[in-house]
């Protein structure tokens, strides 16, 4: 399977060398980055060309506010919260859901939205909240266990929503006016998300702001490729979208997930972990379902300005910084006694660069190391 | 939770399916394929089936996560078994 590695890496490496500069990719997906390092493709990228990870990890780009909001509501009496266990451990301001759940509050893992309606079903006198995190690949699910709450009156159920859409977080790092962002060429799109939103969805991004686009799967030879077809876009000078995950991806996605997302969610201003609000990048629910809605329910807000100010995982998640360029990365912050998202995901970079990436070569000499021309 | 994972139908019966992800049973969502059938791939997703697959494209990364997960790869991208879809993993 791995037989095409060596011809994609000559492929990359060639045409890296032909772009004679420095070049930057983003991907933005967490199987990416963490496949990335697990197959050993960060050791073998060309020298000019930098690969960073942007806001693609679920848990990550939720704002602190969002986990003192499913503390506040998984701490009280008749709650039972149902989560994704990445989410157990993320710092809130006053502790974190495993914290909550060792000093007795009722806190479930699922690994989907309808495992957690049916924790509801068998419980019917607890009051349910699935906490709803991720991008457009959890959505339907959260979305279709709404609409079967709905049907069967399953009223002990409701959802704490922190739905995000990647395009408009994208298109928000190519508009920012921070001087700190990195100067992006090209974006290896995610190949899950793309399943449901389908591939054009990325056209905005190449029609506006004259970025490649490539949608890739996250096996190691499917990202090589996808790194290619960027390099050669960018060597010749081009900016289009490509798919080259077309067996899995098609152009317009899945088009019943979206129906079904459409009809029960509403898209609005969401803020993002250190990112602020991003225009119309998230998920609530649409006002004839909004008796789902944990905030309503429990008359929780959720702040949007709250994050620490002295965690950096919100300069990770826009590629402005690597894990290891942040002070606390692998001395007070590790997965054992993590402090920000991004090292207590399973797909945050912070955990990925602490797993795999160590012992890479040292990111302050970036500035100044010669470029293998 | 980015990652989605092939299995292939067994049963289906209304909106729901048991499938066979990587030699385990799971019960799962056919409501975002309504044309998948029996014996069908599919990509799945948080209890999800998300697309349907060809089984070429499903068996390379079927092999491709048995060689990064090992022997038992079903127990990293898929915590919940059709007995136990709730639990206190992964």
């Amino acid at each position: 399977m791995n037989s095409g590695i060596p011809a994609l890496r000559a492929e990359l490496d060639e045409r890296c060398e032909r772009i004679g500069r420095r070049v930057t990719f983003m991907e933005v997906c967490g199987t990416h980055t963490m496949s990335v390092f697990r197959s050993g493709i960060r050791a073998m990228l060309p020298k000019n060309l930098r690969l960073v990870s942007g806001p693609g990890c679920p848990v990550c780009v939720t704002p602190r506010g969002y986990i003192d909001a499913a503390c506040d509501i998984a701490g009280r009496d008749g709650v039972m919260a149902a989560t994704f266990g990445d989410m157990m451990r993320v710092p809130g301001r006053s502790g974190s859901l495993e914290t909550l759940r060792s000093a007795g509050a009722r806190i479930r893992v699922v690994s989907s939205a309808r495992a957690a309606l049916q924790l509801a079903r068998e419980h019917p006198g607890c009051d349910v909240v699935f906490l709803a995190v991720g991008f457009e690949t959890t959505a339907p699910g959260t979305a279709a266990s709404v609409l079967e709450a709905d049907r069967d009156g399953v009223d002990n159920f409701s959802v704490l929503m922190s739905q995000k859409l990647i395009v408009p977080a994208m298109l928000a790092l190519l508009e920012t006016a921070d001087p700190q962002a990195p100067e992006l060429d090209g974006f290896l799109c995610p190949g899950h998300v793309s399943v449901i939103i389908g591939a054009d969805a990325y056209k905005p991004i190449v029609q506006r702001h004259a970025k490649p686009c490539v949608v890739a799967g996250f096996e190691p030879e499917q990202i090589l490729r996808g790194l290619a077809h960027l390099a050669g876009q960018v060597a010749a000078g081009a900016a289009a979208l490509e798919n080259v995950y077309s067996g899995v991806v098609s152009l317009q996605g899945n088009r019943v997930a979206q129906k079904l997302v459409d009809q029960v969610f509403v898209v609005v201003d969401a803020a993002w972990r250190q990112l602020g609000v991003i225009p119309l990048s998230g998920q609530l629910l649409a006002p004839p379902y909004r008796r789902f809605d944990a905030t309503r329910r429990f008359a929780v807000a959720i702040s949007e300005d709250d994050d620490d100010p002295e965690c950096r995982c919100g300069y990770v998640i826009q590629g402005k910084v690597e894990p290891r360029e942040c002070p606390r990365f692998g001395a007070e912050c590790t997965p054992d006694s993590p402090v920000g998202p991004c090292m207590v995901s399973s797909e945050g970079t912070c955990a990925a660069w602490y797993k795999y990436g160590r012992n890479l070569p040292d990111p302050s000499a970036r500035g100044t190391q010669e470029v293998g021309l | 939770m980015c990652l989605a994972v092939p299995g292939r139908i067994l049963e289906r019966g209304g909106e729901d399916a048991v499938v066979d992800l990587l030699g385990n049973r799971l019960k799962i969502s056919t409501v975002l394929t309504p044309e998948a059938k029996e014996g069908d791939w599919v990509l799945i997703h948080a209890g999800f089936a998300i697309t349907q697959i060809d089984e070429s494209d499903a068996l390379e990364t079927w092999e491709y996560l048995r060689e990064v997960y090992g022997s038992s790869p079903a127990g990293a991208v898929a915590p919940d078994s059709e007995d136990a879809m709730t639990g206190e993993g992964p």
